[in-house]
Order: structure tokens, then C-alpha cells, then sequence
């Protein structure tokens, strides 16, 4: 399968396997005018299987999201068709409206405005908590 | 400390602190009775409550100070659609210190974000009740002379009973507890309490669904309610509701100093023939309830 080159923009790799549709929903992507190619299962080497997506434009990446969805996933920015950085997203202590708190008892369900907080409270299990009620998020 | 949302925001020097004072204004409490004088306490339940509104308010009262507030969310601005949020920032205009009870949980968390006097969590739903906890380590630390080296049975519903977690959580931080955990199979501690507060930090426990067999070995039993709705199937039901109610029968294989504990309301949990046994100290805790709320208060306000 050929995918185009990109000239300026973004290649979001090492996405765990059938997690890109996940990623292309929290970072908005839709919303994007330019190109953007998502590609699963291709083959990887140290994961045997990875999703890709690629973006033809330079954008704003909301590192914290790449982070959660998992901290190998590595981004590069392309500029005149060369990679001039390679970041590597970490693991976020907190995570402001990217995820919502699905306790129906949870003030977040009905107090106006308030933003969707979560605290990363085990590192090791990758546990996130809700910063009013405390329950544990569900993928 | 400023507000209290959670007992885990308390160290176990200021529960120490706390536990102290109350104990002074239990033997003392003619020292105490002006020190809030011209201070209002607003009490906010967005739910009805009988014991902790009435011994806020009371604990206030004793204190010389002033009480304000409303006691069910329909006669607040709530109804209206008011934001936990533009509640408490009016209420703090009039208020030097605010007790709130609210059926969402994490709604205090909101409350502190906005708030320019100190909120005391009264009770958020089923997450939080930090008062009552304090409560319990008073009549515990009353009644038995220390918080150390203590064999705590838990009885009833262990699962969703917030007491009873946030009492294993405090109770869990000092030295030479252990904990007996008695309850129907369908209602034990939840797992996650066993693996990030008992066996994180190598207390030991142990579980079972027979209370009379390990009565003998208990310092303190704290009872809690066993109902109906938690189960699936009645028939279960109406098989374990009659173990887990205390009779002089059973009080009767526990040890002289052992005590019986409720954060009440009962319903039928603890017989009423109980009630005169000198190891009946819940209606003590209740009235501790009061006294541990006028500490926290001081505390509170700097006082």
C-alpha cells in the first residue's frame, strides 16, 4: 500500500493496533481540512503490528492524548519532506477534558461548565482517577 | 488544613491533634463555650440528613457561635438550577465556615475550588463521610483507650458501606491492627481496597461469613446494615439477613471489653435488647459525633 510523502506535517507512529480510530477521534482530526492517512496493522518490528497516522500539516498535537493512549507512541514533525523532531510523549499526570467520568453520581453530570479532571494515580497499572469522585476511568 | 473533603487529607498527627481536643472539651467544655462566639457555621444539605446536621449544628451552638443554612436541597437555590460552584461562593459571603452534604459525589471537590471559607465534607454521595470517620476513631480511642493493637471486625455490608472503608483506611495506618472482615460472600470489601490499603501495607486480615465464630477475638465490631436491595436474589436474602443481627446471644461469646459500634441509623442490625450492654457504645459514638465536630471546627477556623 503506497501512502503519499508528506512535505510539512505530522507521522504519529507506533500506535497500538486498532487504537488509531481511537486517536483520530480525541485529537479531532476529523475536523482537519488537509490530508490525513490512517493506516492499521502495518507490520512493525518491535511490535509486530502498529497503526500509523499521518497528517499532511504542521498542527498543534495534543501530546498529553498521545501519551494516554500509550507512552511509545512517537511523533514525527516533518519539514520539506525531512524529519526535523522526534518526540516522545510521556505518560500525563493529568488529563483535562479528553476523557469523561462515567459515574452517574459524579458532580461532573450535572454542574455547569466544569472541566472533565483526571489524575494519573498508578503509574505501574496506568490508572487514572477522576479528580471529583474518584472513580477509575473505563476505556 | 483548610478544608476537609476526604480523611486521607489528615495525617495521623493532626487525627492525634483532633481526637485530643475533643477529649479536652468532653472534661472541660465550660473552656470552650464562647470561642466562636460571632461566628456562623452555614450548614448546606442538598439531602437530608438527621445526625450529622443536627451535631454540626449543635457543636456550633455549644461552641457560642451562630448556625445558618438550609436542610434539604428544595428550599435552596438548587431547585432553581444554582451551580454547586455559585452556591458556595454567595454562602461564603455570609459564612465564616461551611459543613456541606450533597448527593453527588466529589461535589465538596467543586465546592473547594471556589471557596473562601473552609468546607467540611459532611457526606458526598457514597464516596466521602470524613466526619463520621472521626467519629469512630474517637469512641474507638474512647472507649478502648487507644487507636494501637486492636483486632477490628467489620460486619455487614463490606462492599458498598462507606464507613466502613474509610474506617479501614484510617484504622489501617496505625500499628497492630488487624481486621476481621464478616459478610455474605455477595457483599465483601471490594478487591481494591484489599490490594491498595491491606496488602500494600501488610495488614492483615482475615474474611469470613460467620460472625459468632470470631466474636471471642474481637476488640471492637463495628455493625453496619445489611439490605435488601443489594441483593439479586431474594431467597439469599432472606438466608443470611438473620446471621448478621446482633443478639445478647451472640454479645454474649464476646470478650467483657469488646466494643459495638453503628454509625447509625439502625433498623433491625443490632437487637434493641443490646442497647443496655455496657459494650453498646453507639449511641456514645453519636453523642463523640458532637464533640469531634466542635474540635474539627477550631481547627478549622484557627481557633
Amino acid at each position: 500500500m503506497i501512502i503519499g510523502t508528506i512535505t510539512d506535517g505530522i507521522v504519529i507512529d507506533h500506535i497500538p493496533a486498532g487504537r488509531a480510530m481511537e486517536l483520530y477521534g480525541y485529537l479531532q482530526l476529523d475536523k482537519l481540512d488537509c490530508e490525513v492517512a490512517l493506516i492499521k496493522n502495518a507490520s512493525s518490528e518491535k511490535y509486530g503490528r502498529k497503526d500509523i497516522i499521518k497528517i499532511n500539516q504542521l498542527i498543534d498535537l495534543d501530546l498529553d492524548v498521545l501519551g494516554y493512549i500509550d507512552p511509545h507512541i512517537t511523533v514525527d514533525i516533518i519539514q520539506e519532506g525531512k524529519r526535523v523532531e522526534k518526540k516522545h510523549p510521556a505518560l500525563p499526570e493529568e488529563l483535562v477534558n479528553v476523557i469523561r467520568c462515567k459515574n452517574p453520581r459524579c458532580i461532573t453530570t450535572i454542574e455547569q461548565e466544569l472541566p472533565q479532571i483526571f489524575k494519573l494515580t498508578d503509574r505501574e497499572r496506568r490508572v487514572y482517577r477522576c479528580v471529583y469522585c474518584e472513580t477509575k476511568e473505563s476505556r | 488544613m483548610k478544608h476537609l473533603i476526604d480523611i486521607a487529607d489528615l495525617s495521623v498527627a493532626e487525627i492525634d491533634q483532633l481526637i485530643a481536643t475533643a477529649d479536652d472539651i468532653i472534661a472541660a467544655p465550660e473552656k470552650y463555650a464562647d470561642k466562636c462566639r460571632r461566628k456562623k457555621l452555614a450548614t448546606l444539605f442538598f439531602e437530608p440528613s438527621t445526625r450529622t446536621r443536627l451535631s454540626f449544628e449543635a457543636a456550633m451552638m455549644e461552641l457560642g457561635g451562630n448556625v445558618l443554612g438550609f436542610s434539604e436541597a428544595n428550599s435552596s437555590s438548587a431547585a432553581k438550577g444554582e451551580s454547586v460552584a455559585d452556591t458556595i461562593q454567595t454562602v461564603c459571603c455570609y459564612a465564616d465556615i461551611i459543613a456541606m452534604r450533597h448527593p453527588k459525589e466529589g461535589a465538596p471537590y467543586v465546592a473547594i475550588q471556589r471557596a473562601s471559607a473552609p468546607i467540611i465534607n459532611a457526606g458526598d454521595g457514597g464516596h466521602n463521610h470524613p466526619t463520621q470517620t472521626l467519629t469512630d476513631l474517637l469512641t474507638i480511642h474512647r472507649e478502648m483507650g487507644r487507636l494501637e493493637n486492636l483486632t477490628i471486625g467489620m460486619c455487614g455490608d463490606l462492599k458498598f458501606g462507606r464507613t466502613v472503608h474509610s474506617l479501614l483506611i484510617a484504622m489501617s495506618r496505625y500499628t497492630g491492627i488487624k481486621f476481621v472482615l464478616i459478610s455474605p460472600e455477595e457483599l465483601r470489601i471490594p478487591e481494591y481496597l484489599k490490594e491498595e490499603v491491606l496488602l500494600k501495607k501488610d495488614v492483615p486480615y482475615e474474611e469470613t461469613t460467620d460472625l459468632e465464630s470470631v466474636m471471642p477475638e474481637l476488640d471492637i465490631l463495628y455493625m453496619t446494615r445489611v439490605q435488601r436491595e443489594r441483593f439479586f436474589n431474594e431467597a439469599d436474602y432472606i438466608r443470611l439477613k438473620d446471621s448478621y443481627i446482633l443478639t445478647p446471644e451472640k454479645l454474649s461469646l464476646a470478650k467483657p471489653s469488646m466494643r459495638v459500634l453503628h454509625p447509625l441509623p439502625r433498623v433491625n442490625e443490632i437487637s434493641v435488647a443490646v442497647d443496655n450492654d455496657p459494650r453498646a457504645a453507639y449511641f456514645r459514638q453519636a453523642l463523640n459525633g458532637k464533640y469531634i465536630r466542635m474540635a474539627l471546627i477550631l481547627s478549622l477556623l484557627g481557633l
